[in-house]
């Protein structure tokens, strides 16, 4: 097996599936001759062309609906959205078309597609505003779509290779700051992560850190300090955010009856609501303290300058602090 | 057997036998059209959308398709067109009725929002011209594996404002896509009318904007629809990428079951409308050819309107959709 990084996975995956299923053709602003603006296309224009990596006009609702109408005609499209900010102009597409199309039809017409799309901000990743948001919960509130956010590069690939061969359409977000920052062994060939199960990132039987995307490393960072202590913390990396893995979220919150639901999103109305939510209904009875969540203060986005940056965003610190606070209950 | 020299050359290509199929392809979706008017005022169809006044545009178009083989990517007035591709008027009647056998949605959707993956017809929503882009998509597929089919997908002159119009007109142009896009414009977007919706004086005009071949056809002319659309569907076929055809149509009813045109329309606007009204047109051009006889008219007319009663008994005993199924086909089963 080779040690490769996030991004590199992705491009291997597309590759894998693009020689292996001739109905798999990827498009989106960037992707051709360049390889994408983080190169997770890099080389595919070269080796399977212009007609099946395609060079799209800069236009967000058309990625997205062209892709659709590939998908209904037979094809397998994997949509890149440059970067998740600029995915609104394709609302419509996703919501109204994508996710109703089974549904709308009565099961007669189906949409398996990709769409791609990098998230995410943090201090050093100095994307602001508009180069930064973590906006899962807009895609999780919607019956009908599936979405996915890897945090390592094994689940990155093995996700990626579910995505594409999904009936259904599958919104797939990648946070930029673990594009090149995590290099793991990935296993070669034919490797299969199943859409809608959690990952168990760390056991433990104090705590659980219930978390997904690029916070299950600040998580685990921060699990590995209360170790120090004697706090057992166990880390629930969710994976795929729609449809939630409910067994292994009510699993953890009774082994430990203590649980942090985090994420870089905005707390307000994001996915821990949800998780907090399932915890409540199902857990009660099992829980030592109120369920707790961490996630983005009430502001739109990231800031730009680090010191404003700071404040919007997680980091092992603010988490740990959490968990210190949940383990003294 | 070929049409007689009074048949103006864009018939040409026409037999007598296509041409009275085309009239009556015209007949029954007026005749549909009406009666699903009439179970709206009885309170047993709860929504209606016309495509009143459309007929010939979308027999004209229709009939330059090769049925079973090219793709239609609809809007809600299309209800002749998607007959013409081979759709049922038990099919618009299970719809228009919440009948369970309703082909379209499981009448899960408001009735006008065709699909059927059986007659090549994409399944449609509501929001105005995301479906251009589905048929962009779909033309790419055809591009991408080398086959000789053609898309079409229509909307009305309202919808040309739309983003997603824009985008999907421009990027079919820049890949030559086989696509027709046709906007069959009826100078109404519910109230407003054309000259609050563009500055051109036709939709065709835009046409060298994308880089595309465009034209405007007179809408109530099916035989011009039909030579116009032909030529159009050949260019995309030999590979010479898309065209913009405006079909200026006019609309007899209201925008929809619940809208009142009276109410911003001049009753001599409507009246004079009503002088033009294109099944008589065609109706009348058939006569002159010798395609259709005196009284034939008449018993086309009473055969569609035997269809119709027959579609309409069988989606009365049709069962509506069972509360258990609502949950069902959000993903993909099993």
């Amino acid at each position: 097996m080779a040690q490769i990084t996030y991004v590199e996975a992705i491009r291997g995956a597309l590759e894998d599936e693009m020689r292996r299923d001739d109905r798999v053709l990827v498009m989106g602003e960037d992707v051709g001759a360049k390889g994408g603006v983080f190169g997770a296309t890099a080389g595919l224009f070269q080796e399977f062309g212009e007609e099946r990596v395609i060079d799209t006009p800069l236009a967000e609702a058309a990625i997205v609906g062209v892709s659709i109408g590939c998908a209904l005609a037979g094809l397998r499209p994997v949509a890149e959205i440059q970067f998740l900010d600029f995915i609104p102009p394709a609302m419509d597409q996703i919501i109204n078309e994508a996710a109703k199309i089974r549904y709308r039809s009565n099961g007669d017409w189906s949409c398996p597609m990709v769409i791609r799309a990098p998230c995410g901000g943090g201090v050093h990743v100095h994307g602001a505003l508009y180069h930064s948001q973590s906006l899962e919960a807009l895609f999780a509130h919607v019956p009908g779509l599936k979405v996915v956010i890897p945090s390592t590069p094994a689940d990155a690939k093995g996700l990626l290779l579910s995505a594409i061969r999904d009936p259904d359409p599958v919104c797939f977000f990648e946070h930029k700051a673990l594009y090149r920052s995590l290099r793991e062994e990935v296993p070669e060939g034919e490797h299969l992560v199943p859409i809608g199960k959690s990952r168990v990132a760390r056991e433990g039987t104090d705590l659980s850190c219930i978390t997904y995307g690029a916070t299950v490393h600040e998580a685990l960072t921060a699990a590995e300090r209360m170790d120090r202590d004697g706090i057992e913390v166990e880390v629930l990396d969710l994976r795929t955010v729609r449809p939630l893995d409910r067994e292994a979220i009510i699993a953890t919150a009774r082994k430990t009856g203590k649980v942090l639901v985090c994420h870089e999103a905005n707390l307000a109305v994001g996915v821990g609501a949800e998780v907090a939510a399932i915890i409540a209904e199902e857990c009660f009875q099992q829980l030592d303290a109120p369920v707790m969540r961490l996630g983005g203060p009430e502001i739109p986005a990231i800031p730009f300058a680090e010191p404003l940056a700071e404040v919007y965003c997680l980091g092992p610190d603010k988490i740990e602090a959490r968990l210190r606070q949940l383990a003294a209950y | 057997m070929a049409v007689s020299e009074s048949a103006p050359a864009s018939a040409a290509d026409l037999t007598q036998d296509q041409l009275r199929s085309m009239y009556r392809d015209m007949v029954l979706g007026r005749l549909l059209d009406e009666r699903i008017l009439v179970l709206n005022r009885q309170g047993r169809a709860p929504f209606a959308i016309s495509g009143q006044g459309h007929e010939a545009a979308q027999v004209g178009v229709g009939y330059a398709l090769r049925r079973g083989h090219d793709w239609l990517v609809p809007y809600y007035r299309d209800l002749t067109l998607v007959m013409v591709m081979g759709m049922e008027p038990r099919d618009h009647l299970m719809a228009s009725l919440g009948r369970a056998p309703d082909p379209n949605s499981g009448a899960r959707q408001m009735p006008g929002h065709y699909g059927s993956r059986a007659h090549n017809i994409v399944t449609t929503g509501s929001p105005v011209a995301t479906q251009i882009l589905h048929a962009v998509g779909v033309a790419t597929a055809f591009k991408y594996r080398g086959e000789d089919k053609v898309v079409v997908t229509s909307v009305g002159e309202g919808g040309t404002s739309e983003g997603d119009w824009h985008e999907g007109l421009n990027w079919a142009a820049v890949h030559r896509l086989p696509v027709i896009f046709l906007v069959e414009n009826n100078s109404y977007a519910i109230s407003v009318p054309q000259s609050r919706q563009m500055a051109v004086a036709h939709v065709a005009d835009r046409g060298p904007g994308y880089g595309m071949p465009s034209a405007t056809v007179d809408g109530g002319d099916c035989l011009a629809v039909h030579a116009a659309a032909r030529e159009a569907v050949d260019r995309a076929r030999r590979g010479e990428g898309p065209t913009l055809l405006e079909a200026v149509c006019m609309r007899l009813q209201s925008h929809s079951s619940d809208d009142d045109q009276r109410r911003y329309r001049s009753p001599d606007d409507l009246a004079q409308m009503r002088e033009h009204d294109p099944l008589e047109r065609f109706r009348r051009q058939l006569e002159g050819f010798g395609v259709l006889s005196e009284g034939d008219a008449d018993i086309v007319r009473q055969d569609c309107q035997r269809v119709i009663e027959a579609a309409q008994a069988e989606a009365d005993a049709a069962a509506p959709p069972d509360p258990a199924t609502a949950l069902r086909h959000v993903y993909q089963e099993g």
